[in-house]
């Protein structure tokens, strides 16, 4: 069953079109990854999913619910962690995650929930005192209090340390485990190599490829063969990496010679989303 | 509404107040500093009563405006600007739920600065407890409600969490001098009591001399009462207008 279905969506603020049409679904328990540069429509896509903003056409269900008109019921079933979002400064982890416990009819046990997102050892920490990681995991803790079915992750590893993202996407992955729906945006390719079960790839308020992230990389993309001819690097393109290689191969064994480095490549989510994005200035 | 997520909330409002020390010094004990500090300096009589008694009564309208109005006001805009109020829209607690347990908290933070007022008359300069405790208790309340509409007003229309501050003070400072919340007005320029005569406090100043100084009841007070009201309906009113979940910028 879907946990959500978009169809048409459109949203333009003023003369910008933020959002121009864009279709998905994604299946219960999948974890779908949103993919794009700054400005591409991903967080306006996903703030009228969570029920901030209402949409100037197109068709979407959220768990059954079209969340412009979010009720209680739509509530307790999501779990939100926005871009950027601030708590409490001068609450504790385990006082924060009891007040966001408080508000949900069934919500999942404190202590475990600060366990799940690794900050046993801060429980009795002041907010102001975590570092940026940790009020990241805070903020997913707060998510997951209320025990969601579906989570929003809004490039939630966005200005953090290699050892931090690890951790995040570690966490990310136990909520996969858990059953949890997850839709994910992130401008960086490897979060969502690494996270998704399928990607959408945005560029200027459309989706202009959806697949797993296997199936992205293996579309029109030309596979890439390089090698070393006296000392001098060759690289071939092509869409026909059998024969290329075959004739390649068999000439340089005809010649009894060695083909120096030889190397085939697929093209990697990074070649895909730079041609699909045409942002050479991606990160 | 759910009482129990209501008394949730203002449980968390009332631990969200007293944890943070910058809220309760400045809101709960600068007035209680202030009537220290100008019951020291006043002698003599003000308005036929004991100098410290009047002030004391200005020192709770300050105390009103300084809790419901201003304090309320910052707390709004730095919420709304660190995306808590964004966050809390996601969760299934109420709007409404929300709104009221916050005024209630701080219903409850005005009426307790009230009572250490008292209290610290007594103490300190043998002020009396009120007599018509009924009417200062509705005081009280018709005051918060009045000047937390006009927070929640105020808050709507400031942009920035960095300027809240500045610009709710430049609103509160003078507006208190003006009404006679730091002593009486009537030596004061014409033109400046010209002014305080349209501002509210001056309006909820001179129903706790009522209901304090002379002991009357409230509803012997229909023009302050009302003004008060035309304030609190005009602050209503912008606030639902122009009350905003989300930060500034995005």
């Amino acid at each position: 069953m879907s946990a959500i279905t978009v169809r048409g969506l459109r949203k333009a603020y003023g003369e910008l079109e933020a959002v121009r049409g864009v279709d998905f679904e994604i299946e219960e328990g999948e974890v779908f990854g949103l993919l794009g540069p700054n400005g591409a429509g991903k967080t306006t896509t996903v703030e009228i999913l969570e029920g901030y903003r209402r949409r100037d056409a197109g068709e979407v269900s959220v768990l059954g619910h079209d969340p412009e008109h979010p009720g209680p019921e739509f509530r307790e079933r999501i779990g939100v962690v926005l871009q950027q979002s601030e708590l409490w400064p001068n609450l504790t982890v385990r006082e924060t995650h009891a007040i966001f416990a408080g508000y949900y009819a069934r919500s999942r046990d404190v202590n475990e929930v600060i366990e799940l997102v690794g900050l046993a050892e801060k429980r009795d920490a002041r907010v102001k005192t975590l570092s940026g990681g940790q009020k990241r995991r805070l903020d997913l803790g707060i998510a997951l209090v209320g025990d969601p079915d579906l989570v929003f992750l809004d490039e939630p590893t966005t200005g953090f340390d290699p050892a931090a993202r690890r951790a995040a996407w570690e966490m990310i992955r136990s909520l996969r485990s858990l059953g949890k729906t997850v839709l994910l945006t992130t401008h960086y390719l490897d979060e969502a190599e690494q996270l998704a079960d399928r990607v959408a790839v945005m560029r200027e308020g459309v989706i202009v490829k959806v697949g797993t992230p296997r199936e992205l990389t293996t579309g029109d993309l030309e596979v890439e063969i390089r090698y070393r001819r006296d000392g001098e690097e060759v690289v071939v393109r092509t869409s026909e990496p059998t024969r290329v290689l075959h004739e390649l191969t068999a000439d340089a064994v005809a010649r009894g010679e060695e083909l120096e480095r030889l190397e085939v490549r697929r093209p990697s989510l990074e070649d895909v989303y730079l041609t699909l994005t045409g942002d050479e200035g991606a990160e | 509404m759910s009482a129990r997520l209501f008394f949730h909330q203002f449980r968390a409002e009332q631990l969200v107040f007293w944890r943070s020390k910058e809220a309760a010094l400045f809101i709960f004990l600068f007035p209680l500093l202030l009537f220290m500090l100008l019951g020291s300096v006043y002698t003599g009589k003000i308005y036929g009563v004991p100098a410290a008694q009047a002030l004391l009564a200005g020192l709770i309208g300050y105390g009103c405006a300084n809790t419901s109005f201003a304090g309320l006001a910052i707390q709004l805009v730095l919420r709304r600007e660190a995306a808590i109020l964004k966050r809390l829209r996601a969760t299934p607690l109420p709007a409404a739920t929300y709104i009221v347990a916050l005024l209630a908290s701080t219903l409850v933070v005005f009426a307790l600065q009230t009572v250490a007022l008292f209290v610290l008359g007594r103490i300190l300069y043998g002020t009396p407890f009120p007599h018509a405790i009924g009417s200062v208790v509705l005081a009280v309340v018709a005051g918060s409600a009045v000047f937390a509409a006009i927070g929640v007003a105020t808050a709507s229309v400031i942009r920035s969490g960095e300027g809240s501050s500045a610009v709710v003070n430049f609103i509160l400072l003078p507006m208190a001098f003006l009404t006679g919340s730091f002593g009486p007005t009537r030596h004061y320029p014409s033109f400046l009591r010209a002014i305080g005569d349209v501002l509210p406090l001056k309006y909820f100043v001179d129903l706790v001399n009522a209901v304090y100084l002379r002991g009357e009841a409230i509803w012997t007070q229909p023009k302050a009462l009302g003004v008060l009201a035309a304030w609190g309906v005009a602050g209503l009113a912008v606030a639902i207008v122009k009350f905003r979940w989300e930060p500034s910028d995005g």
